[in-house]
Formats: structure tokens, C-alpha cells, sequence
């Protein structure tokens, strides 16, 4: 399918801070699009952008073909779920669904009344349409803000981290609503969070960013399973970082790398590093297996030996954190039949780690931003975020 | 256990040390004594008196032209004042503030006194438009405050809000911003309307030939009129400043009740 919405080399200064960065992308019709990243990192002021009410210092923005780069806010047909909402105080819940559609004088009133009717009832408010805003939770005030951008139709529907104000179980019932909602219309969502399981569970495709820059752009699990930088590998999904070199190349897909400590492991190698290159080796949590004693493996497996630190039992699965050679790993399994194991593993337990060539991935260079992330992975986002 | 009377006491006296002199003026308002202190049967004498009375009606004229030219004059330069102290923040503001604030606690006949030096030196003559120009200075600083006082929980995303909905600039100001600010603003017009019938001290040091106003006429018959009639003014005058206060009040409730 051609390209709906096009991002050209877009750069957005505010003095010294480079909020946007020469970001370039590309958005499907119909395609619910994540722009995913912790806060801080200019999504906001990108989704900005394509409502109008920045101007970006370089670039061009293009929908369905039309350059809207110098077109004012209200003269496009794009529109934006506020973080806060930001509903009209004075009017009902019903005349809030209207504004847009009395302000453009579209179609005539009694249209305008049906239409409205019609949007109440696909966001659930019926009961409500005649109260203030201020007389709503805030899972209601989300409808209107949803039900009044939808009803103008617009080509594309700017959602700026909409469930951030919602409590957890609330947060969750307006996702799926969410989900529905846009299969249902069918109109082009992008969506921006800092919330890497938001974005996940929703997405058709996702654009990391951080400082400004698109990191990468992918589906769900090709960014989960194959991030091409060392802060998408931290920032989606726990992951452990070993800092290494490549020994040699083994066939055509495969490396043999050093990393301290540990014999040679092997390694998929997709993007063909050389040897001598100072490399990550990044691995999941979950895709390492643990066990007391050594199990056969093929030699496309790698294993080393450690020494259990700490174990927390978390009812569906188990976080164990093992000391080897110096690296600490951090590993969880999932547990069909925990108390049938004849010896569940314990504290100071001496253990086999291993896993797949497969399941690991090498990272080229970092920059000098993404060390934090690596000392500290699962937090790096958390703390960059009370920041704001 | 028994609840102390004391609070209670010092409540009563105190609303009737304010308020006995008042009622005191409107009751007499309505007696048929020339010189109150008796009851002499009920009668509206007073009032069909003021009625004919030329020099008061013309005071009250001057009055209100007074009052509604300032009311309007400082509720556009007041809200613009306020939008300016809400929007933009720096050091330059915080003198603005200053300057804004300060009428409000400066002694009433300290700015009389330099608002006359000023009209001498300037060789302005006075007159109503003095009159006016110096209840504009005061009125400008109350409806700022006002204003100010609603735009601190102003959300201003709802005029991106509009916008993003297909509203241009004088839609938005229309539907959003004019609905939104209007009590803060009308609360501040009744309070510079008020302000503006009630001044007397100001007034007093501007005036000049032929613009008596109604406080300055009240004065004047405190030592020469009758001071029966003086009460039905009064009354009158009470009967207006509270309408106008309580409207204002309630506008201020009113909005609040609505976020
Ligand atoms: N109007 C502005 N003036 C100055 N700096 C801004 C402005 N808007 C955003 N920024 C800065 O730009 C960067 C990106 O902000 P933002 O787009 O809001 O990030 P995010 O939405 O990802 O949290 C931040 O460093 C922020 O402080
Ligand atoms: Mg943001």
C-alpha cells in the first residue's frame, strides 16, 4: 500500500535542545503507528507537528499526498486525543462531540444531531450527553476526547499518551476499547507512549525514538526480537548486555565471540560484523534455560557454569539472578510443573546456564547515551521519566 | 458538655455594631419625621421628595456615566492586563504586578491628592473626564485581579483543542475563550461599577464645576439638605452597591461550580 503520511527529514529546535532530529517516516493508511520512547525524547512535540501547532525548522510533512507542512491546525484533517484531554468546560458532553462539526458547518443541524447520536453511542456516553465535563471520570472524559476528534472523520487521528492519566485497570479497558474503536473506523492511528506494553499490544508497527532520533522502525516483534540498536534492546522488553569481540566468522550467519570470562560462544550474526569489533551480546531474560546438571547440547548451543544469587518466585514464573565469571545474569523461566521438578533450584545452588545461538543478538556500536541504559537496563526508563 | 455563649456574643455584637447604624438609616429612610430619633408613622415623603430634586438627579447622570465608561474602559485594559500577567512570565512582569497591585493598597486620599497634581500640572481641566480617568486608574487594578484570579486554572490547551477541531482565531475567542472568561470578567465590571458609583475621597480631589457626583452631593447635604431625605438617597444607594456586589459574588461561584 502507498505511503499515507510522510515525515521528510523533519527537525524541530526549541534554543539548544534538539527536540526533533532529522526524522523521516512513513505511515500507512489505516495503520495504527506507535511513536515509542521515554519522556523527554520529542514525541510530543513531533505528533505536534503534524497537528500544526509547531512548525518544524526543517523537513516537510506530506498526507495522502498534499503538503501540510505551512497549513494551520484548523485546516487540517488530522486531529489529536490532548494528553490531558483538554474537553471544552462550558459545554455538555454532547456539545463537545459537536464543536467540530458546528465550527466547520459541514452539514446542516439536524445532521450534525444524528451524526453526534451516532458517535455517543459508538463511545458509550448516551447516559452522559448532557452532563460538564467536570462531572466525568476519567475514563469518560477519554470517550469525549475520542468520540469528538472521530466524529470530524479525519485522515488521521494523533493520540498523545492518552491512557497516562487512567489507573492501571482502567488504562486496560480503554486499551482494548482503543484497539476496537480503530478497527472499527478504520482511520490511521498514531500513537504516541512511553509505555513499551501499550505500544506493544496495539501496534501494527513501531518507531523507537530517543533524543530526538528514530532508533527503529519495526513491527512488535521485530523489534522485541531483533533491535537493531543496544537502547531498543534495554528500553522494550529486560534484557542482559555482555561486552565482548568477534573472534572470527563461523559459515555465512554465524560468529564466534570473546567475552570475558566466558569460553567462546557462538552467536547469529545477521549484519555481518568482522572480526575484531567490539560487540554487545544482548540475550532476553527468557531465553535462557537453567539446570543443575549439564545437558546435551548441539553445537549451535552455548553453556556456561555460575552460581544462583537470588531467586524470586513471581507465581507464574521465577526471576533468578546467577553470578557467572564475573557477569551477572539475570533469567527468567516460566513454570509448568514447578512442584513436580524433583529439585526445584535453590539460593548458592551451582547451575548450568545455556541457550540458543539463535536467541542472542550482537549490537555494533552504542553511543555514549545508551551506556547508562546499559549499566542499568530495566530502570533507565523509570527514572528518565519522573525527570518530567 | 455546655457549649460556651462567648463566640456566639462576640458574633452579635459584632454584626450589630456593623449593621445597626444601617439599618438605623433605613428604617429612618421611611419615617415621617423630619429629624428622625422618633417614629412618627410610616411614609414614602423621602423618597417623592428626592425625585424632584434637580441637582441630585443631574449628580446621579454624572455618576452614572461615570461608572459605565470606566466599568467598560478598565474591563478591556484590566482582562488585557491579566492575559499579559498570565501568559508571559519574566522579571519586567513582576514590576507589572506591582504596578497593578499597588492601587489597591495605597491610600485612597494619597492617590487623589497626586491624580490632582498630576491634572494641575498637565493643565488637564477638571471635570468629568478627570472624574473618569481617575476611576479607570483604580477599577483597572480590581477587574485585573479578578481576571487573574480565573486564568490561574485556565487550561489554555482547550484553545489548541479548538483549533485542532477546525476552529480559527475569532471562532475560538468567541466560543471558547469569551464563554469561559465571561464570569471572571463581569464579576470584575461589578465590582468597577461599585467601586466607581461608591467613590468618594478620589472624586472629591478631581472634581471640578459641574461635576458634582452623587457621594460629593451627599456630602454637601450632610451640612445644608435634610437629612431625612439623605436617608432615602442612602438607602437607595445601599439597595444598588448590594445588588451589584451580591451579582458579582454570585458569578464568581457560578463559575467556579462549572469546572
Ligand atoms: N515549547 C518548548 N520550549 C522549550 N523546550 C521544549 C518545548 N517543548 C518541548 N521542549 C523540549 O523538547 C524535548 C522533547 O519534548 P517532548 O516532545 O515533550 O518529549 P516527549 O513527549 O517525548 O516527552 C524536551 O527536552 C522538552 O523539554
Ligand atoms: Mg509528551
Amino acid at each position: 500500500m502507498a505511503d499515507f503520511l510522510e515525515i521528510e527529514d523533519v527537525s524541530r529546535h526549541f534554543r539548544n535542545i534538539r527536540a526533533v532530529d532529522h526524522v523521516s517516516l512513513t505511515v500507512r493508511k489505516g495503520e495504527f503507528y506507535s511513536l515509542l520512547g521515554p519522556s523527554g525524547c520529542g514525541k510530543t512535540t513531533l505528533l505536534r507537528m503534524l497537528a500544526g501547532f509547531e512548525r518544524p525548522d526543517t523537513g516537510r510533512i506530506r498526507l495522502d499526498g498534499r503538503d501540510i507542512t505551512d497549513l494551520p491546525p484548523h485546516k487540517r484533517t488530522v486531529n489529536t486525543i490532548f494528553q490531558n484531554y483538554a474537553l471544552l468546560p462550558h459545554l455538555t458532553v454532547r456539545q463537545n462531540i459537536a464543536f467540530g462539526l458546528q465550527v466547520q458547518k459541514k452539514m446542516p443541524r439536524k445532521e450534525i444531531d444524528e451524526a453526534v447520536d451516532r458517535m455517543l453511542s459508538l463511545v458509550q456516553l448516551e447516559s452522559q450527553a448532557d452532563k460538564k465535563p467536570g462531572l466525568l471520570s476519567g475514563g469518560q472524559k477519554q470517550r469525549v476526547a475520542v468520540g469528538r476528534a472521530l466524529i470530524l472523520q479525519p485522515q488521521v487521528l494523533l493520540l498523545d499518551e492518552p491512557l497516562a492519566a487512567l489507573d492501571l485497570k482502567l488504562r486496560q479497558k480503554m486499551l482494548m476499547e482503543l484497539d476496537l474503536i480503530h478497527d472499527q473506523v478504520g482511520i490511521t492511528f498514531i500513537y504516541v507512549t512511553h509505555d513499551q506494553g501499550e505500544a506493544m499490544s496495539l501496534s501494527d508497527r513501531i518507531a523507537v525514538m530517543n533524543n530526538g532520533r528514530i532508533e527503529q522502525v519495526g513491527k512488535p516483534a521485530e523489534i522485541y526480537e531483533a533491535p537493531r540498536s543496544s537502547f531498543v534492546a534495554a528500553f522494550i522488553g529486560d534484557t542482559n548486555f555482555f561486552e565482548g569481540q568477534v573472534l572470527e566468522l563461523v559459515g555465512d550467519e554465524y560468529s564466534r565471540l570473546n567475552i570475558s570470562g566466558f569460553a567462546d560462544l557462538v552467536c547469529f550474526n545477521d549484519k555481518k560484523i568482522s572480526a575484531g569489533n567490539p560487540v554487545f551480546l544482548s540475550i532476553r531474560p527468557e531465553k535462557f534455560h537453567i539446570g543443575r546438571n549439564r545437558p546435551e547440547l548441539s553445537p549451535k548451543h552455548n553453556i556456561v557454569r555460575g552460581r544462583v544469587e537470588d531467586i524470586i518466585y513471581l507465581g507464574g514464573m521465577t526471576k533468578y539472578w546467577v553470578q557467572a565469571e564475573g557477569h551477572k545474569i539475570s533469567i527468567t523461566r516460566q513454570h509448568s510443573r514447578f512442584f513436580l521438578d524433583e529439585e526445584p533450584i535453590r539460593w548458592n545452588d551451582d547451575v548450568w546456564v545455556w541457550w540458543h545461538a539463535d536467541d542472542g543478538f550482537m549490537l555494533e556500536r552504542y553511543s555514549e547515551a545508551d551506556e547508562n541504559l546499559v549499566s542499568l537496563p530495566p530502570d533507565a526508563s523509570g527514572t528518565a521519566e519522573t525527570a518530567q | 458538655m455546655k457549649r460556651s455563649r462567648f463566640p456566639m456574643a462576640v458574633t452579635a455584637s459584632v454584626l450589630v455594631f456593623f449593621y445597626l447604624p444601617i439599618a438605623v438609616l433605613v428604617v429612618n429612610s421611611f419615617n415621617a419625621s423630619v429629624y428622625g430619633g422618633r417614629w412618627e408613622g410610616f411614609s414614602l415623603r423621602w423618597y417623592a421628595k428626592l425625585a424632584g430634586q434637580r441637582e441630585i438627579l443631574h449628580a446621579l447622570e454624572n455618576t452614572l456615566l461615570i461608572a459605565v465608561s470606566a466599568t467598560l474602559v478598565s474591563c478591556a485594559l484590566g482582562t488585557l492586563a491579566a492575559f499579559a500577567l498570565h501568559r508571559y512570565r519574566s522579571a519586567l512582569q513582576r514590576w507589572h504586578f506591582t504596578l497593578i497591585y499597588t492601587p489597591l493598597v495605597v491610600p485612597e486620599i494619597l492617590m487623589g491628592m497626586s491624580l490632582l497634581l498630576t491634572f494641575v500640572a498637565a493643565g488637564v481641566r477638571l471635570g468629568l473626564f478627570t472624574i473618569f480617568l481617575a476611576h479607570v486608574t483604580f477599577c483597572i487594578s480590581y477587574v485585573a485581579m479578578v481576571v487573574l484570579a480565573r486564568l490561574q486554572d485556565f487550561d489554555f490547551s482547550v484553545i489548541e483543542a479548538a483549533q485542532d477541531l477546525g476552529a480559527n482565531a475569532w471562532v475560538t475567542a468567541r466560543r471558547v475563550l469569551a464563554p469561559m472568561l465571561a464570569p471572571g470578567i463581569a464579576s470584575g465590571a461589578l465590582l468597577a461599577l461599585t467601586l466607581s458609583i461608591d467613590d468618594f475621597v478620589i472624586s472629591f480631589f478631581v472634581a471640578g464645576p459641574g461635576s458634582t457626583t452623587l457621594p460629593i452631593r451627599i456630602y454637601s447635604m450632610i451640612k445644608f439638605g435634610s437629612p431625612a431625605m439623605l436617608n432615602a438617597l442612602s438607602t437607595l444607594l445601599l439597595v444598588v452597591t448590594f445588588t451589584l456586589v451580591w451579582t458579582s459574588q454570585h458569578l464568581i461561584t457560578k463559575g467556579e461550580q462549572a469546572k
